[in-house]
């Protein structure tokens, strides 16, 4: 007579246990997916406050904000198609550096370094990034500029009758496009070697071996056998730099100049997009210039995101084809 | 037809170009450091760090509000970014295939490309200009904005390394699965976790862009959240780029303590992997 209830009781408080847990587990998913959905949530507030911020400029002036280059405050009229230009030239200039010497590196460590060298190199070049762009602005201003102007950009000028091409005419005043360039090169350059050099260490040996067994020298079998095989998440991570250059702005403010003009010479001074905003935030005048300044964020926003969303694809695309 | 000695030597000089490309990679950031020690060391003393910034021409100004306005950034930052960071890695690592899961990997990973000025930006938007003034609050809001990517991405990663068997092992032991994940799951990767989180503090404890919309900078004392606040960069740019003698001195001082800050814990998340998983993990 006993007997029966306790069982029961037993089955009943067993069954409360279960409940117990999936109730458990219904607040653990609900928390976790909300943590996910923060993700999102937030890169859809950046696009609203700064288009939000950006939209009496664009409403007032229209595209002219991004195609002309008259910038003048007092005038209430604002073109920002020097800093757009100086971004791309400076960016172009940091790519045209860092890429080799990043694809170098990373061809060093995946494939010829010899194994004590690899972890401390590799380390180096990583710290590359953890360096505050506020240092790099700092020690451009106070080491790289004097540098500059004392000795490269006569010896580019003159010394290598450089100064005859549009490219590197004109004073050497120091802060300039090309000391601009070069940090930015500095900055990008342990972006696009990590990535690479996890693309190269994702080519299988049975490339490199087969490349080997045909006669190929260990330089072909790279050029050939390994680089065709990575090159789309190589070109990922050039991306992935160029993102970085695009949107870099202490160290760029610092160094650049900031002058709103555009000149075919990379010893001139110019200005970004970024730099822009950095320094004349603090100093807007009125609703409409804050409000152009947000204009030039905005631009920036869009062209980040495109070249990172093509980035991340192409990185992806590799490693898709690895999990195959 | 090229010679095969022709080949080789080709061979040859493109692999001495990659150890080339080595030297000259390593070479900016040996350059940094040995200025930073060079220029830096010798403007640095306990009034340094204990001091008020003084203004110009008077001697033994310091940065104590700066360093300790830059904890606090880093703690607010920290409260914001690591708990979403976790739980949204959490999520992905336990649902690796939904459709959220697969557009908060893409999207993390776009955030964490944007240009540090863009979310600065945004928090100004709705965290300065619609209450009418800088604070702390707004600089840490941004610098947690920046480190959610990178927490949840490395979360990620350190969970899919511990072994399904040991979730089957709990789950098999009748522990619900929530429980599993946190007390086992989450408990193993730990050390991997914590790797994530300091290379996320050490990346954002630099970062200026940000905080000239948000912290702003403070040349008095402050620990309160709705003050603007100073901040080690800030304190590092505004020297910098002024005309003072004294002031540069003061710069180089501030960017070495701020990159031995940032070394000490880059250096230190290395080794909290390594004694756990035997390599190093990034």
């Amino acid at each position: 007579m006993t007997a029966l209830p306790a069982q029961w009781l037993e089955k009943d408080r067993r069954r409360l246990r279960v409940d117990e847990a999936a109730i458990g587990d219904r607040i653990y998913e609900v928390i976790t997916a909300l943590c996910a959905l923060i993700v999102p949530a937030l890169v859809v507030a950046i696009a609203v406050a700064i288009f939000a911020a950006a939209w009496p400029a664009f409403a007032k002036l229209g595209l002219s904000i991004v195609t002309s280059s008259d910038w003048d405050v007092a005038g209430g009229y604002f073109g920002a198609a020097p800093a757009l230009f100086g971004t791309l030239v400076s960016a172009a200039v940091a790519l045209v550096i860092a890429t080799p010497l990043a694809i170098g590196v990373a061809i060093f460590l995946s494939e010829f370094s010899p194994a004590w060298l690899r972890q401390p190199v590799g380390f180096l070049v990583d710290l590359l990034a953890a360096i505050p762009s506020v240092v790099y602005g700092l020690w451009g201003i106070f080491v790289l500029i004097p540098l500059l102007r004392e000795h490269v950009m006569p010896f580019l000028r003159d010394t290598l009758h450089l100064g005859s091409t549009p490219f590197f005419t004109g004073p050497a005043y120091g802060p300039s496009m090309l000391a601009a360039g070069l940090i930015l090169a500095i900055m990008a350059l342990p972006y696009i070697s990590a990535v690479s050099r996890e693309v190269l260490l994702a080519v299988p040996r049975s490339q490199r071996e087969a490349a080997l067994a045909l006669g190929a020298t260990r330089w072909e079998m790279i050029r050939d056998a390994v680089i065709p095989y990575a090159r789309s998440g190589i070109i990922g991570g050039i991306m992935l730099g160029l993102g970085r250059a695009l949107g870099e702005t202490m160290a760029v403010t610092m160094v650049i100049g900031n002058r709103p003009e555009i000149s075919a010479s990379l010893f001139a001074p110019g200005y970004t997009m970024a730099s822009l905003i950095a320094n004349e935030f603090s100093e807007a005048t009125n609703d409409l210039h804050l409000s152009a300044l947000m204009a030039v964020g905005a631009t920036l926003f869009v062209i980040t995101l495109i070249v990172n969303a093509i980035a991340r694809w192409l990185v992806w695309s590799v490693s898709r084809v690895r999990a195959r | 037809m090229r010679t095969t000695r022709g080949r080789h030597i080709l061979s040859g000089g493109m692999i001495g170009l990659t150890y080339l490309a080595a030297v000259l990679a390593t070479l900016p950031l040996l350059l940094i450091l040995w200025h930073l020690v060079q220029k830096g060391a010798s403007s640095l003393s306990i009034a340094f760090f204990t001091n008020m910034p003084k203004p110009v021409g008077e001697a033994g100004g310091g940065m104590a509000n700066a360093i300790v306005g830059t904890l606090v950034l880093i703690g607010i930052a920290s409260a914001i970014g690591l708990p979403i960071g976790i739980g949204a890695g959490l999520y992905l690592a336990e649902k690796r295939t939904t459709a959220l899961a697969y557009t908060v990997r893409f999207l993390s990973d776009v955030l964490n490309g944007l240009p540090s000025i863009v979310i600065g930006i945004f928090a100004w938007e709705f965290l300065v200009r619609s209450i009418g003034h800088f604070s702390a609050l707004a600089g840490g809001v941004a610098l947690g904005t920046m480190m959610v990517p990178l927490v949840t991405r490395t979360t990620e990663e350190m969970l899919l390394v511990v072994p399904t068997s040991l979730r089957e092992a709990a789950l098999a032991l009748g522990y619900p699965r929530w429980r599993t994940s946190i007390s086992v799951v989450l408990r193993t990767a730990l050390a991997g976790i914590a790797t994530g989180a300091l290379v996320a503090i050490a990346r954002i404890a630099g970062e200026t862009a940000p905080l000239l919309f948000t912290a702003f900078g403070n040349q008095f004392w402050s620990t309160s959240l709705r003050e603007p606040i100073a901040a080690l960069p800030l304190q590092i740019f505004a020297y910098a780029i002024s005309a003072y003698d004294e002031w540069h001195r003061l710069a180089w001082a501030g960017a070495l303590v701020l990159i031995t800050i940032v070394l000490v814990i880059s250096i230190a998340a290395r080794f909290v992997t390594r004694s756990r998983f035997g390599a190093p993990v990034d």
